[in-house]
C-alpha cells in the first residue's frame, strides 16, 4: 500500500475502530465447505491456480466449523442431511457468515420433490446467493467481493 | 442365442408366464406373482443368470394391477439379458423375496420397499435402507403428494431469514 512507506520511524495513523476490524475480517475469511453435490467441482476449480480465491483474502479452508467464519454450502441439501447443517452452523464462532452456492442450495433448483429443501435459507440465515447450475467461477469471486463489501459495512451493534 | 432362453422359460413354465416379447434381442418376460420364485431359481440355474443387476418399482396408478416389480437379469458366462416383470395388486402389494437365489437383492428390496411399499415375502431384514426413520408414507407413489414435506427440524419462518 506504501503506507509504511510514509510513515516516520515512531509515526502514527488514525481510523475508527469498527472500520480496522471490519478490514480485517474481510481479507482473512477461513471457509469452511459444506460440499454434498456436484457444484463441489466448480468450487475445487474457483479455489485453484485459474481462478485462485486465495488473490482475495479466502485461501484458507478449515475442515472444521469450529475454526472457520465463511459457511460455503455448495450443492443440494436435503431433509436428511438438514439437522446437520443446522449443527454445523451452530458450532461456529461469531462473527459468522453464509454464502449459499448454486441453484440448488439457494432455491431448491430442479429438485422440486419430497426430499430436498427449497433453500437452505429455510435452515439457516444465508448472506449472499449464488446463482447458476453450476456458477461460473467468476460469479464465486464477484459474490466473495460483494461478501466483503457487506463485511465492510458492518456495525458492531448489530452483532449483539 | 438369447431367443433360446424364452423359449425354454416358455416350454418349462406354460402356466407361468403370462406374456413375452422381445425387440432389438431385449427380451422381457411377464410372470404370474406366485411362480416368481421358482422361475427365478430356474434362471440362475439352469439358464446361467448369476447376477442380478438391477431390481426397480414401477407404480401405474390408474392401472390394474397397480404396481409391477421388474428384475434385470445379465449372464456374463454366456453374454446375454433378460428381464422379467412382476405385476402387484394395490390390495396385497407383496412379492417373494429373491434374496435366497442372488444375496445382491437384498438393498434393492430394501429400496423398492421404501418408495412404493412393495414388500418382500422372506426378506431378511426389510428395513428402510435411504430415507430416515422418522419418514411417513412412499414418496415414488404416484398419489403421493407432490409438494409434501417432512422437514425434520424446524424451518426458519419467511421474516427471520
Amino acid at each position: 500500500m506504501g503506507l509504511e512507506a510514509r510513515l516516520k520511524p515512531g509515526g502514527w495513523v488514525t481510523t475508527k475502530l469498527e472500520f480496522f476490524v471490519n478490514w480485517a475480517r474481510k481479507y482473512s475469511l477461513f471457509q469452511y465447505p459444506f460440499v454434498t453435490a456436484c457444484c463441489g467441482m466448480e468450487y475445487m476449480s474457483v479455489m485453484c491456480a485459474h481462478y485462485d480465491l486465495a488473490r482475495f483474502g479466502a485461501e484458507f479452508t478449515r475442515f472444521t466449523p469450529r475454526q472457520s467464519d465463511l459457511l460455503m454450502v455448495v450443492g443440494t441439501i436435503n431433509h436428511k442431511v438438514a439437522p446437520v447443517l443446522r449443527k454445523v452452523y451452530e458450532q461456529m464462532t461469531e462473527p459468522k457468515w453464509v454464502v449459499s452456492f448454486g441453484a440448488c442450495a439457494s432455491t431448491g433448483g430442479f429438485y422440486d420433490n419430497y426430499a430436498v429443501v427449497q433453500g437452505i435459507d429455510k435452515i439457516i440465515p444465508v448472506d449472499i446467493y449464488i446463482p447458476g447450475c453450476p456458477p461460473r467461477p467468476e460469479m464465486v469471486l464477484d459474490a466473495l467481493v460483494k461478501l466483503q463489501e457487506k463485511i465492510q459495512k458492518e456495525r458492531f451493534i448489530d452483532r449483539l | 442365442m438369447s431367443e433360446l432362453v424364452l423359449n425354454k422359460l416358455k416350454a418349462r413354465f406354460p402356466e407361468a408366464v403370462l406374456e413375452t416379447h422381445n425387440q432389438f434381442g431385449n427380451e422381457t418376460l411377464v410372470v404370474k406373482r406366485e411362480a416368481i420364485l421358482e422361475v427365478m431359481r430356474f434362471l440362475k440355474e439352469e439358464c446361467g443368470f448369476e447376477s442380478l443387476m438391477d431390481l426397480s418399482g414401477v407404480d401405474h396408478l390408474p392401472e390394474s394391477p397397480r404396481f409391477e416389480v421388474v428384475y434385470h437379469l445379465k449372464s456374463f458366462k454366456n453374454g446375454y439379458r433378460v428381464r422379467i416383470k412382476v405385476r402387484v395388486p394395490e390390495e396385497e402389494p407383496s412379492v417373494d423375496s429373491v434374496v435366497s437365489i442372488w444375496k445382491g437383492a437384498n438393498w434393492y428390496e430394501r429400496e423398492c420397499y421404501e418408495f412404493y411399499g412393495i414388500k418382500f415375502q422372506g426378506h431378511p431384514d426389510l428395513r428402510p435402507l435411504l430415507l430416515y426413520p422418522e419418514f411417513e408414507g412412499y414418496p415414488l407413489r404416484k398419489d403421493y403428494p407432490h409438494k409434501k414435506r417432512q422437514a425434520r427440524i424446524a424451518l426458519l419462518k419467511p421474516e427471520t431469514r
